[in-house]
């Protein structure tokens, strides 16, 4: 039971990283319906950005989250400006396709030597690790690092989206662009805004990450992109609250595998959970049942 | 008893008796969206060549009706009958097939395909040849894709879109394009044909166009039309009959001067000239 | 028969008798006649997935799944026959691409149904449980090898092959297309709900473009199990369903033409820039593909033909898609 209890735990670890990851995915897709593949690859520079700040600036943790934070915040807004802003009015697919574009290059980019180097890099801890036990249970400080700071951030972001006005201005970008362009509001701005922050949150999930498994690579973000995008699609995309228990799913349903039925089959579980969920909730869990207009 | 329509297409002529049933009948019909009733108890009976308007303000449930005839949704309760067989739980090309067609408020061409193309899709459920004949086009595949081009080509020349023929739907213009849709609709010989606002967005010579070809339409092709407007022209010339829906329900069925008499039209919003 | 039916079937002709004459007489090596023979294998595998997304409008991330399902059954078949010779194979293709076409189907029943962007996650979900499935069926059946990879494949495949395989898809695709079934196809691609109001079965439809794009697929995939004569999982994950993606996307949706053209143009461009880059600099390449692809697809987003179609691939009948 204490071992079943150790695994929720390890996969609410895992999945409020993914979480961080997906609210990134959510969030674009919900304002310009794009799968931004390239998100993934933002969370490993984020972790690069981390262990630079860690290791190079000798920052403090909370510092260093920050530099990462701001560093993707800006790559991410620079990737839409470039890459994504001139095909707003193209088909969608060509979005898509830029966007694996952008994902390779990124990945390749940084792998080159003089960059951050294909090979695998420690990732430092830059606090004390401690466990505490509660019963048969234990923490660590790593896990209540990443409860607290992914807890924070989402409260944080479900404030700014809910109660203030530039968050109700994202909001009305992602239920009618044309409209809300009507009532004043600078769609340009907006969608840089939120690319911004889904790169920062992004960053987060990074360096997180890097501490929780300390090991990076210019290729760490393929999976965990594409299992938090899963997970957001899971939970209904477009979603914020449906990206966090797509995340939180995702996250547990891997770990719970992995212990107690095979890793080598962890994939295959979690995606094919995704599928039965898809064929009776076709939208997600949490998504709108989106019905077109006859 | 089997004869030839003008077309040369086999056709099963009722028999007198047969022809006092009526073509379509609704019977009950209830919708429910969620917890919005959108159709309420509605009845509805077409014979055979009438020409009915289905009229009332926006949001009324009008479009639902036409939806739920064509098998897109399911009514909760009653059923509805197309020559006396239940359409309940028919897929919505299975109703195609039995003879009901339709246009779409806002328009539903297949856009990056030709004029032809989208007239030839049409008939495409009379097409009797599989996939291997044409793969190795056999000579009946190419006997009868010729055949399906003339036919396509035959029916744009009676609506003057034959010069149009190979250009991309959406390339023309508005008024053409909702011509085209009835001439799809056309293709898959129906014997009902339900009109989505056909007149939306047209200036007044169009719609005096656009009332003579619904006329012809019905004679040339023997037709029983039922059609959503919100031009009270267009509703007062040419339909025999008009059903007034308010909140999904019916609040009249009569003749159409007699419905702009009746004060529960009057109340509810009549629609505009 | 009319001129432009003649010119052609002599380019083709012609292209082959030359390729054919400049690898028997060694003057392209080895190297070069792998390449060429797998810019014909991804030809095939990218029609198949054109047709499933170009066509038919079905947005499918997994078409390396039926890819490799072809390579490794395929394989497998050959293997048990070792004495067989070109034959084996010729055996094997059949019933690989008829296990591929069952998969295929099975798999679209339930997933079909869902729209465009979430069908397509359920593809992509589906690639990878078959990536680990090939990770993992040497518990099952030994001779895959699983993460070790399948070795000892018989090298069955050669250019004739490729290339009879490659034009005999572009044609059985192309007759598909041009027909009452290739319309009804692409009317699901225009609108799903129109095309149910003129009597098209959509579920029909889709199912039959899947099941026919993803067998085109498993046709590649055994032309290329016999070409590398060596499998691993590695070669059958959603990169490589980007990859094929990729090139549909560029040549540009729903052209054949343009599928062909890109899908040569992509292989040669790969290898062409590890051909061009002095060999310090050599791991830029992964990094000015990208590149490259980005700017493509900023300058070109209908793709390089823009959908429209190379005349002579036409019905003479067909008087539609004027050139604009």
């Amino acid at each position: 039971m204490s071992y079943f209890l150790q695994q929720v735990i390890n996969g609410l670890q895992l999945g409020f990283v993914y979480a961080l990851i997906a609210l990134g995915y959510t969030m674009v897709y919900g304002i310009v319906r794009l799968i931004n593949f390239a998100h993934g690859d933002v969370f490993m520079v984020g972790a690069y950005l981390g262990y630079f700040a860690i290791c190079y600036f000798h920052l403090p943790f909370p510092i260093a989250l920050a530099c990462a934070m701001l560093g993707c915040a800006i790559i991410g807004m620079s990737i839409e400006r470039i890459a994504y802003r001139p095909l707003r009015s193209a088909p969608r697919i060509a979005s898509l396709i830029t966007a694996m574009g952008v994902s390779l290059f990124l990945e390749y980019f940084c792998s080159l030597k003089f960059v951050f180097s294909p090979n695998y890099l420690a990732f430092p801890r830059p606090f004390a690790v401690r466990t505490y036990q509660v019963g048969n249970i234990s923490f660590s400080t790593i896990q209540i690092v990443v409860f607290t700071v992914a807890i924070l951030l989402l409260v944080i972001l479900q404030y700014f989206v809910q109660k203030t006005k530039m968050g109700m201005a994202m909001r009305a970008v992602s239920y009618d662009k044309d409209t809300a362009k009507l009532m004043g509001i600078n769609i340009d701005f907006i969608i840089s805004l939120t690319f911004g922050i889904g790169s920062a949150l992004a960053a987060a999930g990074g360096v997180l990450y890097g501490i929780a498994y300390p090991q990076i690579n210019p290729f760490m973000g393929i999976m965990p992109g594409l299992k938090a995008f899963v997970a957001a699609v899971l939970g209904g995309i477009g979603s914020i609250p449906g990206a966090v228990l797509g995340a939180v799913i995702m996250g547990t349903v891997e770990t719970m595998s992995s212990a107690f039925i095979s890793s080598t089959l962890r994939d295959a579980i979690a995606f094919s959970i995704l599928i039965l969920v898809l064929i009776f909730r076709p939208t997600g869990i949490l998504g709108k049942k989106g019905t077109e207009k006859v | 008893m089997i004869g030839r329509n003008d077309y040369g297409d086999k056709e099963i002529m009722k028999n007198s008796d047969s022809q006092k049933a009526p073509v379509l009948q609704l019977k009950n019909i209830t919708k429910y969206f969620g917890g919005l009733k959108a159709v309420s108890d509605f009845d509805l009976k077409l014979k055979q060549g009438s020409l009915v308007g289905l009229i009332g303000p926006n949001g009324a449930g009008k479009t639902t009706v036409f939806n739920l005839i064509t098998g897109i949704y399911t009514p909760e309760q009653g059923d509805i009958l197309l020559n006396g067989q239940s359409l309940i739980g028919v897929k919505p090309y299975q109703i195609a097939d039995r003879g009901i067609a339709r246009t779409f408020q806002n328009i539903r061409l297949f856009n990056d395909l030709s004029v032809l193309d989208n007239v030839r899709i049409a008939y495409h459920m009379h097409v009797s040849y599989g996939l291997a004949a044409a793969i190795f086009r056999t000579r009946s595949f190419a006997r009868e894709e010729a055949e399906l081009a003339d036919r396509a080509g035959q029916l744009l020349s009676i609506f003057n879109l034959q010069n149009r023929a190979p250009e991309k739907a959406r390339n023309l213009p508005y008024g053409e394009q909702r011509r085209l849709e009835i001439v799809r609709a056309l293709a898959t010989e129906p014997k009902l044909l339900l009109l989505d606002e056909p007149a939306a967005g047209m200036n007044p010579q169009e719609i005096t166009k656009l009332m003579e070809l619904i006329h012809f339409i019905r004679e040339r092709f023997k037709l029983t039309i039922l059609l959503i407007e919100h031009h009270m022209r267009v509703v007062m010339s040419i339909c025999e009959r008009v059903a007034v829906m308010d909140f999904g329900e019916k609040i009249a069925d009569c003749k159409p001067d007699e419905a702009q008499c009746d004060p529960k039209v009057i109340e509810a919003y009549l629609g505009e000239e | 028969m009319k001129f432009h039916r003649i010119l052609p079937a002599i380019v083709v002709i012609g292209a082959y008798s030359l390729l054919q004459a400049l690898m028997s007489s060694h003057v392209l090596n080895p190297y070069w006649q792998q390449i060429i023979q797998f810019a014909g294998i991804m030809t095939i595998s990218a029609l198949g997935l054109n047709l499933i997304y170009g066509y038919t409008g079905q947005f499918s991330l997994g078409h390396a799944a039926f890819y490799g399902l072809g390579a490794y059954t395929s394989a497998l078949i050959t293997k048990s026959f070792p004495q067989g010779g070109i034959a084996s194979l010729l055996v094997a293709l059949p019933v690989a691409v008829v296990f591929v076409g069952m998969v295929a189907f099975l798999i679209g029943l339930p997933i079909l149904r869902l729209k465009s962007d979430y069908l397509g996650i359920a593809t992509l979900g589906f690639g990878i449980i078959m990536k680990v499935v090939f990770d993992n069926a040497d518990a099952v059946i030994p001779q895959m090898g699983g993460s070790r990879g399948m070795l000892g494949i018989p090298k069955l495949t050669n250019f004739t092959l490729v290339f009879v395989f490659a034009i005999a898809t572009i044609m059985v695709i192309r007759n598909f297309v041009f027909s009452s079934l290739g319309r009804a196809c692409i009317s699901i691609r225009e609108d799903e709900i129109a095309a149910e109001s003129v009597g098209i079965n959509t579920t029909k439809y889709k199912t039959l473009g899947f099941v026919i794009g993803s067998m085109f697929a498993g046709i590649a995939g055994a032309l290329y199990a016999h070409l590398y004569t060596f499998l691993h999982p590695s070669n059958f994950d959603f990169l490589k369903s980007i990859d094929v993606l990729l090139i549909v996307v560029l040549g540009g949706l729903g052209s054949i033409s343009g599928t062909v053209i890109a899908a040569v143009g992509w292989t040669f461009l790969l290898e062409g820039l590890r051909v061009v880059l002095p060999s310090q600099i050599l791991d830029w390449r992964l990094v000015i593909y990208p590149l490259l692809l980005i700017i493509v697809m900023i300058l070109k987003p209908k793709g390089l033909l823009g959908g429209l179609e190379l005349r002579f691939l036409k019905p003479s009948l067909d008087c539609s898609d004027r050139k604009e």
